[in-house]
């Protein structure tokens, strides 16, 4: 941990100017056991509603686990789990209103879900299938942004994004998501400088899960907290802890409320910890000590929320039962489908390039449909 | 000799220079303990330690940059970029600074920096893994460009652009990583920059490539030699400064010349050696010269990369339009 900053003494005849004084605050309500750490916010005592974050986290684990063995079996390429964050995508899956725009990076299935995305489509992404990016019309999801693989050059989009919900007098407020690494680049430090320029309705959320594939993350940046990093922007900043939905939710929905009514953009740094290796092309044995990932476990967020929701009487051993045969055969449904995607034409690379393909690349596009499919994938 | 796979050369490379030279660091994403991605750097950490084997943070302009700062002091920067769809980032520090210190200044600092990066397509990796970068850094002056097709070329070349006292772009291509290997000694003797490689001698056509296309390319000359066609294989290496005098020499032997690479076709560095054919060597040619190229589309995914990357067939249907015009 690094020591908070002092700034030495100013000399005599300098001038100072006080701009802030601050701490960084972290939220929490479920210890790692599942017991009280403070009383829950609302939504947490309501039966249906504390179940429904439950249920999705299970869910997009067995996901997950479906999606990790399909690449194990060489049946989908690379894939980024995300053992051990769901419960941050489940917050903002329940956090956002249906008209707001989230911008994601690639960890946060859970909160796609929640917003219309179909499982299929997350594994026809990394299957490579374009396809895997349409998110149904009818849908949140349909106004989101798809994934990003490029660290963090998605972030500067938010100001666009929110710019253009100001300028047209909207109340509605962009998430854009990513990772602790991602708070290095340029791109990911002009977005938070500029967002309270204008003053704009964004809550930038940064998934700190320890590791950048090999970098853990106090090898990013010597500040203590990345929550800090939005100070220097004028926006305000807080940790939560990320392995708590509860939390999650609880702050995501207020720095989200924030922007909506007009008080401009905030920062939060979920806690979290990356329980996979980076991505299914990783291994993480190389660079991370084993025990580090054994202790993780103990603040795996399924487990502590289940003790939280048995504890209030919320869920019994044949809720668990039912949820787990459940969400495994929509897993298995859900690889069978992806499996049964019939291919798409060759000359479908020149689809969605331009609204209308240009005349010059006419005779590019016929070449290979005359072709007809080509071996290989 | 051992036998090395082109990543292993590169490695190597980069550990004998190292070796040699105090003054030559690495630096990069998960290049420490890691060994980077491709696994290029595996056991520098071990070998060099931390103060010359850099774990950066996650920011490629701060990659780049550094890599400029260092070079401005005289030490030898080899960059890592973890795949060349993340070196954009680096193509302001690059156009903006690498290639202009030595001009600017009158000669007072300059850059003897390397960046490294996998580059193209063909291993089913995920978006934004599969690109071909060469002609976006070709078009910049004051820059080298260097793409190897082989572990020799890979070691040989490596070599010279860590030596070379001006920035180099080094493009490896990620399919020919461990597609197959060759005998490279640890000489510490370099290959010439700036200079195209007769691949293969021929006399009746001419076909033309570099980096990843390479291996296509040379599968085309055995198929045309079955046929009693006898192809001169050409390798770029050094895409700028472009070598046309080795070009020239072979086209006006063959009458008769096919380019091939994989990045897009409009405007590609397959365009600008043949424009220089149509200044130059117009008089010597039988046939027109054709392009093989990547189509002017986005990159697609995995699972239709193979529509996008030029193959086998379809070098060979540009050859064959090459003798229908000019039948041997
Ligand atoms: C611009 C860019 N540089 C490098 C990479 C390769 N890469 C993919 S993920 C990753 C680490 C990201 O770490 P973090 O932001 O903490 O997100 P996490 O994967 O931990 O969720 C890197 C370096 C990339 N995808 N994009
Ligand atoms: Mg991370």
């Amino acid at each position: 941990m690094v020591e908070p900053l002092t700034i030495p003494d100013t000399s005599p005849g300098s001038a100072t100017t006080k701009v802030a004084s601050y701490d960084i605050y972290l939220t929490r309500f479920l210890n790692p056991d599942g017991t009280l750490a403070a009383e829950p916010p609302a939504f947490a005592t309501d039966r249906e509603q504390a179940r429904a974050l439950y249920e999705l986290m299970v869910r997009t684990r067995l996901f997950d686990k479906k999606a990790v063995a399909l690449q194990r079996t060489g049946q989908l390429g690379t894939y980024a789990a995300v053992l051990g964050q769901e419960a941050i995508g489940v917050a903002i899956g329940h956090a956002l209103k249906a008209e707001d725009v989230f911008i994601p990076a690639y960890r946060e299935y859970a909160a796609q879900f929640a917003r219309g995305v179909p499982m299929v489509r997350i594994l026809q992404y990394w299957g490579g299938d374009e396809r895997g990016m349409d998110y149904p019309a009818g849908t949140p999801s349909h106004h989101d942004f798809p994934l990003s693989v490029p660290i963090a050059t998605h972030i500067p989009h938010a100001i666009g994004v929110a710019y253009a919900m100001k300028l047209r007098g909207e109340k509605r407020v962009v998430l854009a998501s990513c990772g602790d690494g991602a708070t290095s680049k340029g791109d990911w430090y002009e977005a938070v400088s500029a967002a309270k320029v204008w003053n704009l309705p964004i809550v930038f959320l940064v998934n700190n899960n320890g590791w950048a594939i090999s970098m853990p993350s106090h090898r990013q940046t010597g500040a203590q907290t990345f929550a800090q990093k939005g100070l220097a922007g004028g926006i305000s900043g807080e940790q939560v802890d990320g392995n708590d939905v509860i939390a999650t939710r609880f702050v995501l929905e207020r720095a989200i409320e924030r922007a909506r009514n007009g008080e401009g953009p905030s920062l939060v740094e979920a806690l979290t910890y990356r329980l996979h290796d980076h991505t299914t092309a990783d291994d993480a044995r190389r660079y991370r000590p084993e025990q580090e990932v054994t202790d993780a476990w103990d603040r795996c967020p399924v487990k502590r929320y289940k003790a939280y929701l048995e504890a209030r009487g919320f869920w019994t051993a044949a809720d668990e039962d039912a949820l787990i045969a459940d969400g495994t055969a929509i897993a298995e449904s859900t690889a069978q489908e992806f499996l049964k995607t019939a291919p798409q034409a060759p000359e479908a690379i020149f689809e969605h390039l331009y609204e209308r393909l240009p005349k010059s690349l006419e005779w590019q596009r016929d070449e290979v449909a005359a072709r007809g499919p080509v071996g290989g994938h | 000799m051992p036998n090395l796979t082109m990543i292993e050369a590169v490695n190597l490379a980069m550990a004998s220079e190292m070796r040699r030279d105090a003054e030559v660091v690495v630096l990069g994403e998960d290049i420490g303990r890691n060994g980077g991605v491709f696994r290029a750097t595996l056991g520098l950490l071990d070998e060099f330690g931390p103060d010359r084997v850099i774990d950066t943070p996650l920011a490629e302009t701060l990659v780049a940059a550094m890599a400029i700062g260092l070079s401005t002091q005289g030490i030898k920067a080899v960059a890592e970029i973890q795949f060349s769809g993340f070196l954009y980032p680096c193509v302001d520090q690059v156009v903006n600074h690498a290639t202009r210190y030595r001009n600017r200044t009158r000669g007072r600092l300059t850059c003897p920096m390397v960046i490294r990066a996998p580059n193209s397509g063909g291993i089913h990796a995920p978006e934004h893994h599969s690109e071909s970068l060469e002609t976006t850094f070709a078009h910049m002056p004051g820059l080298r460009v260097v793409s190897p097709s082989s572990p020799t070329r890979a070691y040989g070349l490596l070599l010279a652009a860590i030596r070379d006292p001006d920035p180099v772009i080094f493009l490896e291509p990620t399919r020919l990583y461990r597609l197959f290997k060759q005998p490279v000694e640890d000489t510490g003797e370099a290959l010439p920059l700036d200079t195209c490689f007769i691949d293969r001698e021929g006399t009746d056509i001419t076909l033309v490539s570099w980096g990843a296309m390479m291996h296509d390319t040379r599968l085309v000359a055995d198929r045309l030699a079955e046929e009693g066609i006898s192809a001169e294989v050409v390798d770029i290496a050094t895409l700028k400064p472009l070598d046309m005098d080795t070009i020239l020499e072979s086209v006006a032997k063959t009458g008769r010349c096919v380019i091939v690479s994989e990045s897009p076709r409009a405007g590609g560095w397959a365009s600008e050696v043949a424009a220089n054919l149509a200044e130059h060597g117009l008089l010597t040619l039988f046939a027109p010269v054709m392009r093989v190229a990547g189509y002017d589309t986005v990159m697609p995914l995995a699972k239709q990369e193979r529509v996008y990357i030029p193959d086998v067939d379809r070098i060979l249907r540009e050859v064959r339009k090459v003798f229908d015009i000019a039948p041997k």
